[in-house]
């Protein structure tokens, strides 16, 4: 399995990425250069130089050091975010394929109606409504995506439910819990494995455009958006003050996405 | 002394949206201790549904609409759902049709026999381990040690049915509810499964109610045999009474539908396959008579206006027939 991974130089690609960023995250405070947060009106709007590579904003801060330290930000919303939708996905999913019939009908039909509404509109909507921090980001992108787990899961659970296995689990006197936990969510690790590294690459996107819309991690905190977002107003003057956050966010998002595909390829058994 | 089982009167229907579908039309009979009783019958005529009703696991939307179930003396149907999940495995335990895929392809062979005995018992898993790991030995699997660490897809498919039938006989259940266990085998490792449940079964005291449309199994194997079509119990007896004097113009069928080996001392041209004429009736819309009657080559007057009830023939031998009416007044 490992070996085959390794045999696949896109999901290396990604994986590399994804591991350098997350290296960056943790060792943030030793490899930022400056305090990302340090106010310096003499050096306000400066061009790349040698202390500050690339460049300082609007309030003379180091672009180089908020976006390494954005890396945190970005990548520990999304990363909360993501748990969240994990845990309460494959929890209605699971309920929902498992009983069937009415509990289906009811949690189906409710993550039918949250998938109606644009993801973007709709973490919009719950921030707007719960006030601006990273916790309620956290919250409101969790939301946003719990149905992508939860469909996921209920059609795996859908599937095993009638697998000969799980019958012969229940005619052994198996609980419900035990035949979920035991029987069924084992067996779906896959779908769920390729799922959850999709849902990092959107939730990172998701988290940008939130603080660029000034929803996000709230300023001066340097999440990528927020970087973005301070940046805009730069962009005739010093458009390289654009680039750096974004490229960090397109890194980060090629990633995960890279190594999705590249997991999907060897968990699916159908493109052995 | 209670039987092991006692099927009274039991009604399993489906309520499908073209009408309702009795797979169980009417069953009753008994299995002793230790007993082994093979329920034999074309696809459809209610065998399986009569096992899962035992265990009350019907599927949707069938549901036991009458009769009872005892199990040592207990009523199963007044059974909570929490007592019929500690009946299940306990005392009641099923092997089904397939063990390509009856075992759990996440979990080793081991960590799932290791759970089936914890369901049940509180005991360490060390202890569920060396009750396993004997179970896997009874069954007479190689290396039973070796094996308790790999996963079902190392094993072949012999060995699953072994691993399927040490799981359900871990707690010695008072009742194995067998399913074609061995359909789903190649030929040659059938007997060798076969005669290892038999003898484990038989090790632990456990009654065996065995479904199958395998007629030379069932002269290996049963005490008694019971023979149903369309729902219905259309006759019952021990192993030697069906084979030498089969009652029931169905069971006549079904004896004389054996393919043989034109061999030895047969000199005569060889004889096509007997065929039984006409299909199982449907379970929606069962005649008002005997529903063997439309393909019955000795039906007569009463046959289609009224359902036979069951003649004795003896104190072990009954069948649902008019022809036999006369014999079982006399």
């Amino acid at each position: 399995m490992l070996k085959r991974f390794f045999e696949n130089r896109i999901g290396v690609v990604g994986l590399a990425i994804i591991v350098v960023c997350l290296l960056v995250a943790a060792f943030a405070p030793w490899l930022a250069p400056h305090d990302p947060l340090a106010v310096d009106i003499s050096l306000q709007g400066m061009e790349p130089s040698e202390a500050y590579p690339f460049g300082n904003d609007e309030f003379g801060r180091d672009i180089l050091s908020r976006v390494i330290w954005g890396t945190r930000i970005s990548l520990g919303i999304s990363f909360f975010s993501v748990i969240f939708s994990l845990g309460l996905g494959v929890t209605l999913g699971a309920v929902a394929g498992f009983y069937g019939r009415t509990v289906d009908n009811v949690i189906m039909r409710a993550m039918d109606a949250t998938m109606a509404f644009p993801a973007i509109l709709l973490a919009i909507a719950i921030v707007a409504v719960m006030g601006s921090n990273m916790f309620n980001v956290v919250i409101a992108l969790g939301i946003v995506y719990v149905p992508r787990f939860a469909r996921i899961i209920r059609g795996s659970v859908l599937s095993l439910k009638s697998r000969e296995f799980v019958e012969a689990a229940v005619a052994l006197g198996a609980s419900d819990a035990a035949i979920i936990f035991r029987h069924i969510l084992p067996n779906c690790l896959a779908p769920l494995i390729v799922q959850t590294t999709a849902g990092f690459a959107y939730a990172i996107l998701a988290e940008s455009s939130l603080s660029f819309l000034g929803l996000g991690a709230p300023p001066p905190a340097p999440s990528w958006g927020n970087i973005l977002s301070e940046a805009k107003d730069f962009m005739l003057d010093n458009p390289m003050m654009t680039v750096y956050p974004g490229l960090a966010i397109t890194f980060a998002v090629l990633g995960f996405n890279l190594l999705g595909d590249a997991l999907r390829d060897l968990l699916d058994p159908r493109l052995r | 002394m209670y039987p092991v089982l006692k099927i009274d009167n039991l009604q399993t229907h489906f309520h499908t949206r073209t009408g309702v579908a009795k797979a169980i039309d009417v069953v009753s009979f008994e299995i002793g201790k230790g007993e082994i009783v093979c329920v034999v019958g074309e696809s459809g005529c209610g065998k399986s549904m009569t096992a899962l009703s035992v265990l009350r696991l019907v599927p949707h939307p069938g549901r036991i609409v009458g009769g009872e179930i005892w199990l040592d003396g207990e009523n199963l149907m007044a059974f909570s759902e929490s007592e019929m999940r500690a009946v299940r495995g306990d005392r009641v335990s099923m092997i089904f049709q397939e063990p390509m895929v009856s075992l759990n392809p996440a979990f080793t062979i081991g960590n799932q026999l290791i759970e089936a005995v914890r369901i049940h018992r509180r005991v360490s898993r060390t202890e569920a381990r060396e009750r396993a790991i004997a179970m896997l030995r009874r069954v007479e699997l190689p290396a039973p040690e070796a094996r308790m660490d790999a996963y079902p897809h190392e094993l072949s498919g012999g060995m699953r049915q072994r691993v399927m039938i040490a799981e359900a006989l871990l707690l010695d259940p008072a009742l194995l509810l067998a399913d074609e266990p061995t359909t789903a085998l190649d030929v040659t490792v059938q007997a060798q499964v076969l005669e290892v449940m038999v003898r484990a079964a038989r090790e632990s005291g456990t009654a065996i109610m065995m479904i199958t449309h395998n007629l030379a199994v069932v002269s290996e194997i049963a005490d008694r045999v019971v023979v149903m079509y369309a729902g219905r119990v259309v006759e019952q007896g021990t192993a030697e009474e069906i084979f030498t004097r089969p009652a029931h113009p169905y069971t006549r069928g079904l004896l004389r539908a054996i393919p043989s080996l034109p061999l030895g001392d047969d000199d005569g041209p060889r004889q096509p396959l007997y065929e039984m004429g006409g299909l199982v009736p449907s379970l929606t819309d069962l005649p008002p008579g005997c529903a063997f009657c439309p393909r019955c080559p000795e039906a007569f007057a009463p046959c289609d206006r009224e359902r036979p009830p069951g003649f004795a023939l003896g104190s072990t031998h009954a069948a649902a027939c008019w022809l036999h009416r006369q014999e079982a007044e006399r």
